[in-house]
């Protein structure tokens, strides 16, 4: 199963078009903050930009963390959340090596489910969708 | 959020508290300049001085505001210290979405704070932090600071002052973000007046959406339109700086404070060269993929051995024009240093740059020497310029500190009236003729985007002045409507009233949507009546006779077209300012 890999972000311009459409189209929300990937300077506006989104580990240890079974292992890495089955401890939050979950206020988790929908919204195409780690990433002819 | 009303965060900087206050009006004026122009007729004192501190500093934003692509400015408005009348100044950056995510649909800020102050703002917060530290700093490393101090990155938006605005001048900008500004008419000025180093927008909360398809469905009509047509190509490929040399060939590109209308030598200051030579990157506010923020760089050698800075400086046609071809500027780099400074002391570039070129012209007559401009003045010479930015934003001297109060006051002490260019402000980079001066010089923001006179200039095949000015207010009704979406003027060719009706449907402003009409009527009279009521009397308005010296494509400036051109639109913004229902014929 492919995955969402950031790997132009050297072309980003700011715009947030990325996260808004992940809350709007996955969530249903209009936000720049509940969406599985999170655009912020590097350190200042004068230095680019960086995503925040899951990098697909496997085995992830947000889902080792979880305590009810919420999290679960996605075949190609990252995981799979049913929210119904989530407490809002955030265990899956602190267990994330690079912040990649964001809790909202009642600490309902918000994290990259890997669907490509935002992809469509990078004006820049900084987003894929690229096959698992373990096989070959974009070349470098498709990233010109 | 959505909402039947206004919610209005209002701070008082002299107790550092604040109140939130519902207000109503959104099926009358909608928000962004409406709203503005509502909120500063409450808070607003009319006849009192601009720098009174109980007048409010006002930010607004719209309906639309980070709905949709390209609804990402921000209405900023305020009681002018360039002509003590009502203003607004519009910016980016990430301060509109900031507002929307902050759960406000405008921010008042009235008082003075008692010492150097930031102010931080979120759906969560409000402070009023003491600063007294970053009084003197410029807006890099003013930035750089209030960045860390305000915590964790996060979303949010930074404005801030630099020196000029710290000393109160009519030519202080606001910078927004870095790279974009609430710019012109002294909007820093008032700012400092109050203390008010800066202020921090955290754009903290989230809003549902409604469940049905529509407004999905329309965002991604909405964003297919801006980024994959050639709709918004101009401003993506080479931006505004691509009129540079547009204007240059028909003789409309005001050069050498506009002594000239084209330069032999633009090729070294075009969009085309600016993008080959100097182009690092774009960038974009937020909530908008076009992303028509041209960022260029400047290198300095400071040390022997190779040793250099660098440093980024955004560039548009406007800034290129002011600190470019109106100072006789041929090289873009050394374009490039002079916004630097322009930006890094917190000065409106615009202003800064055609004031400049007026004290060069000054200089050259005899009317002012280096006993006045204390660095040597010349078209052409960089170094120069940038020196004068620094003297200019601090005001260190009597001729200075006249000058960064507006041009006219320094030439009314020094001379030289007649060749200040100056249109209600200082001149915007078109010199397409007498519609476009007229609108400019009579208009409500006094800007070259108040109406599209430079188009008209350009198609016009007739010398009619009732039905220019018809023009011209038609179009300024159109976008006072979209200024209170808040929408970027660069998407009007994208924002029809069909598709501005289908966005505001989607939301559930079912009003608003089937009356674009009558509230862009409401929005327009309301501005007028408040800038009238501030002391804004069409009669006095003068164009200063270089403007009667121009030529262009089409040939001389036509003094008696200009003269009906004021008086028809005089009559016409009088009748508004008294409430009267403006008649314009389709």
């Amino acid at each position: 199963m492919k995955v969402l890999n950031p790997l132009r972000m050297e072309r980003c311009i700011g715009c947030h078009s990325c996260s808004l459409a992940c809350a709007r189209l996955v969530h249903q929300r209009l936000s720049w903050d509940t969406a599985g990937i999170r655009i912020a300077s590097s350190g200042g506006l004068s230095t680019g930009f960086e995503a925040t989104t899951c990098l697909a580990c496997n085995p992830a240890p947000c889902a080792a963390a979880c305590p009810t079974g919420a999290y679960s292992q996605r075949k190609g890495g990252g995981v799979l959340v049913k929210k119904k089955l989530c407490l809002r401890c955030g265990a899956c939050a602190k267990a994330c090596p690079v912040e990649a979950i964001f809790l909202d206020l009642t600490g309902e988790p918000f994290v990259c489910i890997h669907c490509g929908q935002c992809v469509a919204f990078c004006p820049h195409d900084c987003l894929a969708m690229i096959g698992a780690l373990e096989e070959e990433p974009a070349t470098q002819e498709e990233a010109l | 959020m959505i909402r039947d009303h206004f919610r209005v965060l209002v701070v008082d900087l002299a107790t550092g508290r604040g109140q939130v206050v519902t207000e109503d009006g959104r099926n009358e004026i909608a928000g962004g300049s409406g709203l503005a122009a509502k909120l500063f007729n409450k808070y607003g004192q009319a006849g009192e001085s601009w720098s009174v501190a109980a007048q409010p500093f006002i930010l607004a934003i719209g309906p639309l505001t980070g709905y949709f692509p390209l609804m990402s400015k921000t209405v900023c408005a305020f009681k002018s210290p360039y002509h003590d009348q009502y203003a607004e100044s519009h910016g980016g950056g990430r301060s509109a979405l900031a507002l929307r995510f902050a759960d406000l649909d405008a921010l008042v800020i009235t008082g003075k704070a008692s010492r150097p102050s930031c102010l931080i703002v979120g759906s969560r917060t409000l402070e009023l932090k003491e600063t007294p530290y970053l009084w003197g700093q410029d807006v890099h490393a003013a930035g750089k600071m209030i960045r860390r101090m305000s915590g964790s990155s996060g979303h949010r938006s930074i404005l801030r002052i630099g020196p000029a605005g710290e000393k109160a001048s009519a030519m202080a900008g606001i910078n927004v973000d870095t790279y974009r500004h609430f710019g012109r008419l002294g909007a820093g000025g008032v700012m400092g007046s109050k203390n008010l180093k800066a202020v921090v927008i955290q754009g903290d909360s989230i809003f549902p959406l409604r469940g049905d398809k529509e407004y999905s469905k329309l965002f991604q009509k909405v964003y297919q339109q801006v980024t994959h047509t050639e709709m918004m190509s101009k401003y993506h490929n080479l931006g505004t700086p691509i009129n540079v040399a547009v204007l240059n060939k028909i003789k409309a590109l005001p050069c050498r404070n506009l002594q000239q209308t084209s330069d032999l030598h633009i090729e070294g200051i075009t969009g085309e060269k600016f993008a080959a030579d100097t182009l690092l990157r774009n960038t974009a506010c937020s909530g908008c993929p076009v992303g028509c923020i041209h960022i260029g760089f400047v290198r300095e050698k400071f040390m022997e051995e190779n040793q250099y800075i660098y440093r980024q400086v955004s560039y548009d046609h406007e800034p290129i024009f002011a600190c470019g071809s109106m100072l006789g500027m041929t090289n873009a780099f050394s374009v490039l240093a002079i916004i630097d400074l322009a930006e890094k002391m917190g000065l409106d570039v615009m202003s800064a740059g055609v004031a400049l070129a007026w004290a060069t012209e000054a200089r050259e007559k005899g009317l002012i020497s280096n006993a006045e401009t204390i660095v040597p003045l010349q078209f052409g010479e960089a170094e120069g310029y940038k020196e004068a930015m620094r003297h200019l934003a601090l005001g260190t001297n009597e001729f200075y500190s006249l000058l960064s109060q507006g041009t006219i006051k320094a030439a009314e002490r020094y001379g030289g009236k007649e060749f200040a260019c100056v249109l209600g402000q200082e001149m915007a980079g078109y010199a397409t003729g007498e519609v476009c001066f007229v609108s400019q010089a009579m208009g409500f923001r006094h800007s070259h985007l108040d109406a599209a006179g430079y188009s008209y200039d350009q198609a016009r095949q007739d010398n009619d002045a009732p039905k220019a000015v018809n023009f011209l207010l038609k179009d300024e009704q159109e976008r006072a409507f979209l200024t209170s979406m808040v929408s970027c003027l660069f998407a009007r060719g994208v924002y029809s009233k069909e598709l501005l009706a289908q966005c505001l449907h989607s939301l559930g402003y079912e009003y608003l949507a089937d009356h674009i009409n009558q509230v862009s009527q409401n929005i327009q009279k309301l501005r007028w009546q408040t800038r009238f009521a501030t002391g804004y009397n069409p009669a006095h308005c003068e164009i200063p006779e270089r403007f009667l010296e121009v030529t262009t494509w089409r040939g001389p400036v036509e003094k008696t077209f200009l003269e009906n051109l004021k008086v028809s639109y005089q009559q016409a913004i009088t009748g508004l300012g008294k409430g009267e229902p403006l008649a314009i014929k389709d």
